[in-house]
């Protein structure tokens, strides 16, 4: 896995922020209109959107005095992407302990095809 | 048989795989005891692992090296915290830079694997977590996947 995914998952670890992107992807709130969404200061708000940005995820654009966030789609597939493929390692990984157990002399797995392939 | 469910619990950052096999828990531990078989399922067809050092003893360690099609490699390791032939298996799992030295810069991911017997065959849960509670805000490589694929499909479908 390398370092930037690292920052991708660990951004998308928090509800919060996994929150403030589904907000984002279809509206483009202010920082400000995002911190009225949520029972926590200002701050901690604007901090959650600094880690998504560093990830990646969200971009920043100052209008006027506000500062707007926006969800970056290619991000979020990238992210999917990643995920996919994490998963398909571990399913392949099962996948090859039960073929080799498979091939142990007495062993009750049946073939796919039914007939032995010597 | 294979992947029976693959579940994350986004709350305490864990991912619990189950798996069910046809064959004793002795049988199904062998894979990971023996490096010769685990160098069989470890790597994928096209990424093939090579186990180097292999001491699945307290305090053991393992590691390994995987060779993608162009020669590259990727080296890992695994520090054994507790091992309990057959039943229970706990490792840290990590990367290596190219001289096998741990790279801190990359997560790492307790991992536990625990056989019990299960309708005549064997039941392996592997169960991964953050290495530490420092470290509990940093996802792993297998931290996040179902929580994660839905936190990401659901975004996925506001976008359509």
């Amino acid at each position: 896995m390398d370092p930037a995914l690292d920052d991708l998952f660990r951004a998308l670890a928090d509800p919060t922020r996994r929150d403030i992107l589904r907000r984002s992807v279809r509206t483009e709130p202010s920082v400000s209109r995002l911190a009225e969404a949520y029972p926590m200061s200002f701050a901690a708000v604007q901090k959650h959107v600094a880690v998504l940005q560093r990830a990646g995820l969200v971009t920043k654009e100052r209008r006027g005095r506000e500062q707007i966030v926006r969800t970056d789609p290619g991000a979020l597939q990238h992210a999917r992407h990643a995920l996919d493929e994490l998963e398909a390692l571990w399913r392949g990984r099962v996948d090859r302990m039960s073929d080799l157990l498979a091939q142990d002399p007495g062993s009750e797995a049946t073939p796919p095809t039914g007939e032995h392939q010597r | 048989m294979s992947v029976t469910s693959l579940d994350s619990d986004l709350d305490s950052l864990t991912v619990t795989l189950i798996a069910d096999f046809d064959a004793p828990a002795e049988r199904v531990w062998e894979l990971w005891a023996d490096p010769r078989q685990l160098e069989r399922w470890w790597g994928p067809p096209t990424h093939p692992a090579t186990v180097e050092e292999h001491d699945l003893s307290d305090g053991g360690k393992v590691t390994y090296f995987m060779t993608g099609p162009e020669g590259e490699r990727y080296r890992g390791w695994w520090q054994v915290t507790s091992a309990e032939p057959p039943k229970s298996l706990e490792v840290t799992d990590g990367f290596a830079d190219d001289d096998g030295v741990p790279n801190a810069d990359m997560p790492t991911t307790d991992m536990r694997m625990e056989l019990s017997d299960h309708e005549g065959g064997t039941r392996m849960t592997l169960r991964s977590r953050f290495g530490s509670k420092e470290q509990m805000e940093e996802l792993t490589a297998m931290g996040m996947l179902e929580g994660l694929r839905e936190a990401v499909g659901q975004m996925d479908a506001l976008l359509r």
